[in-house]
């Protein structure tokens, strides 16, 4: 009898928890959906689900008109080099805070996570003016240093969250074997470091790929990543919604993919350790 | 355990980022507040002189101000309440035993990973164009008149639009923390008769509480500062110019920096009261 009850009780949840995500996800799957139909059978009415002539030729007129694969590229470039210089910077940090901490440690975590609470449009213009007189407006190096910037107290954050929960004694056992501090970080802490890196790099290079204000205010043409691109569509041009299907499904397909691994990082780094 | 050569080490290790943290926010900062101090009109004069408070005066009483301090606030206090309520619901949901748990989950979580331009512009085309939109045919399915979404109901647009994106957060945030709650104590309230309510007021809405504040607050934070979905929306139109982007309007649009730069004062002090309770919880944690 007890069981009949969980059961019909599960199936109650399942049913409603599948429509209520499927609902959330509706605006995700019709913008995938419209992009395979041609602008006619994209504002049909009323509007075609799945009964229509799929077609890719929205995807070769997107790459055809715009060049997505150069915004593609600079995406993956500032995305990428913003992350990976991050990182570089933030684990040596990371890693004092972590196993040689101080008085100070927790003041100057705090700190850096204050500047992350900066807002942006606060140093707009300091930034904008520092970029032209140093020649660095639309060009990546310049948005790597700045999305770099913005992201560097979540990644120390991230990283010194994950270094604590590596055993000290583990350091302290091979110092007594005669470790060497660079053999010491070479052969026992990086490989216990590695999945907590990885996560950390995961969720930034995320960050970085979305980030719009800095990409939309500091770059026109040749910088631009993906949030440009797609913020370019934002003046209609007659029938344009297929298109623009296209060009956001290419834009966020690769971060989905991404994303859906790092889920669980997702609340620890956005949180600061505060949720774990 | 530390001794005086690994403090030195320590200490050069964490010079690099701290460094350039410190860069990042006193240049510009100082920047900010020498500008915001002057008449300063790139495209008209340049710099003209120094003027007191004028900016801060002035930026406060234009017509624009107040109109925009209501907008941001209805917008973040429009999108917290939906989030968060709609959040616990949902986090309550997931918890829940059920076939396909894992697929859900990431059908949720999947609009954080959207870029703000595409779902600000997928929004405003696909869904709430006034004739090919699908809401409009929705509405028209219902025999009602469809509603020219982000001219007539603006704000109710981008709460929607904004929502939206901020509520898997909220809700793999809330997921995270019932998780962590004590099943056995949720047991034992329903064997001993608990009706559903009373074991949400009295047992899971308290545990709660923490990851409730964090998520207001961490949301506040980026919400306050929202750009992309009001830059390619409405542009500001239709009383949807918020502080964040009466700011950007000054600064580049009007190129009045010194006006713009007072403006961004005012908004850094505004982040900082909201930052310095987060940080409160944050610091307790780490003593933790």
């Amino acid at each position: 009898m007890a069981r009949t009850v969980t059961t019909r009780r599960k199936s109650f949840n399942t049913a409603l928890a599948w429509a209520v995500g499927l609902l959330i996800f509706f605006p995700i799957l019709w913008t995938i959906l419209t992009s395979f139909k041609t602008e006619a059978q994209a504002i049909a009415s009323p509007p075609l689900f799945l009964n229509f002539n799929w077609t890719l030729e929205n995807y070769a007129i997107v790459q055809e008109r715009s060049d997505y694969m150069r915004f593609l590229w600079n995406s993956v470039i500032i995305a990428g080099g913003s992350t990976v210089l991050g990182v570089i910077i933030a684990v040596p940090a990371a890693w004092a805070m972590a196993f040689v901490p101080s008085k100070r440690t927790k003041d100057i975590l705090l700190w850096m996570l204050s500047t992350k609470m900066l807002p942006a449009v606060g140093v707009l213009y300091p930034i904008y003016l520092l970029f032209i007189r140093l020649g660095l407006l639309d060009t990546r190096g310049g948005l790597v240093v700045v999305l770099m910037l913005i992201n560097l107290p979540i990644i120390v954050w991230m990283l010194y969250t994950y270094f604590r929960e590596i055993p000290g004694e583990i350091l302290e056992a091979a110092r007594m074997d005669g470790a060497t501090l660079k053999e010491e970080i070479l052969y026992v802490l990086t490989p216990m470091a590695i999945p907590g890196i990885a996560s950390t790099v995961l969720l930034n290079f995320i960050l970085a790929w979305n980030e719009a204000f800095w990409t939309l205010n500091l770059t026109a043409v040749d910088a631009a990543p993906l949030t440009a691109f797609i913020a370019s569509y934002s003046s209609p041009e007659g029938l344009f919604f297929a298109k623009l299907s296209a060009a956001s499904t290419m834009a966020i397909a690769p971060i989905l993919i991404l994303g859906w691994f790092s889920q669980k990082q997702l609340v620890r780094g956005l949180t600061f350790g505060a949720v774990k | 355990m530390a001794t005086q050569h690994s403090r030195s080490v320590a200490r050069l290790m964490m010079a690099p980022a701290v460094v350039l943290l410190l860069g990042w926010m006193l240049v510009p900062l100082t920047m900010t507040l020498y500008f915001s101090f002057k008449k300063y009109l790139p495209l008209r004069g340049g710099d003209l002189g120094w003027v007191g408070l004028d900016n801060y005066v002035r930026f406060v009483s234009s017509s624009s101000f107040w109109p925009a301090v209501q907008a941001t606030l209805v917008i973040v206090g429009g999108v917290l309440v939906i989030t968060v309520v709609l959040g616990i619901l949902l986090a309550m949901l997931l918890d829940q035993p059920m076939w396909g748990q894992g697929v859900v989950r990431i059908l949720v979580i999947a609009p954080f990973f959207v870029m703000p331009t595409v779902s600000a512009l997928v929004w405003k085309n696909m869904f709430m164009d006034p004739v090919n939109g699908l809401l409009a045919h929705l509405w028209r399915f219902f025999g009602a008149e469809p509603v020219s979404w982000l001219s007539e109901a603006s704000m109710t647009s981008i709460i929607m639009i904004v929502s939206w994106q901020w509520l898997p957060f909220a809700t793999l945030i809330l997921l995270t923390a019932i998780q962590s709650l004590d099943s056995e104590q949720l047991e034992a309230a329903e064997m001993d008769g608990a009706p559903v309510l009373k074991r949400f007021y009295h047992i899971i809405l308290p545990h709660l509480s923490r990851a409730i504040t964090i998520v207001i607050l961490i949301q506040t934070i980026f919400l306050l500062s929202i750009f992309a979905e009001i830059f390619v929306t409405t542009g500001g139109a239709f009383g949807t110019r918020t502080l964040t982007y009466l700011i950007f309007q000054r600064v580049l649009e009007s190129q009045n920096v010194g006006l713009g730069s007072a403006g961004g004062v005012y908004a850094i002090i505004l982040a900082n009261i909201v930052a310095i309770f987060l940080m409160r919880i944050v610091g307790k944690n780490l003593d933790a």
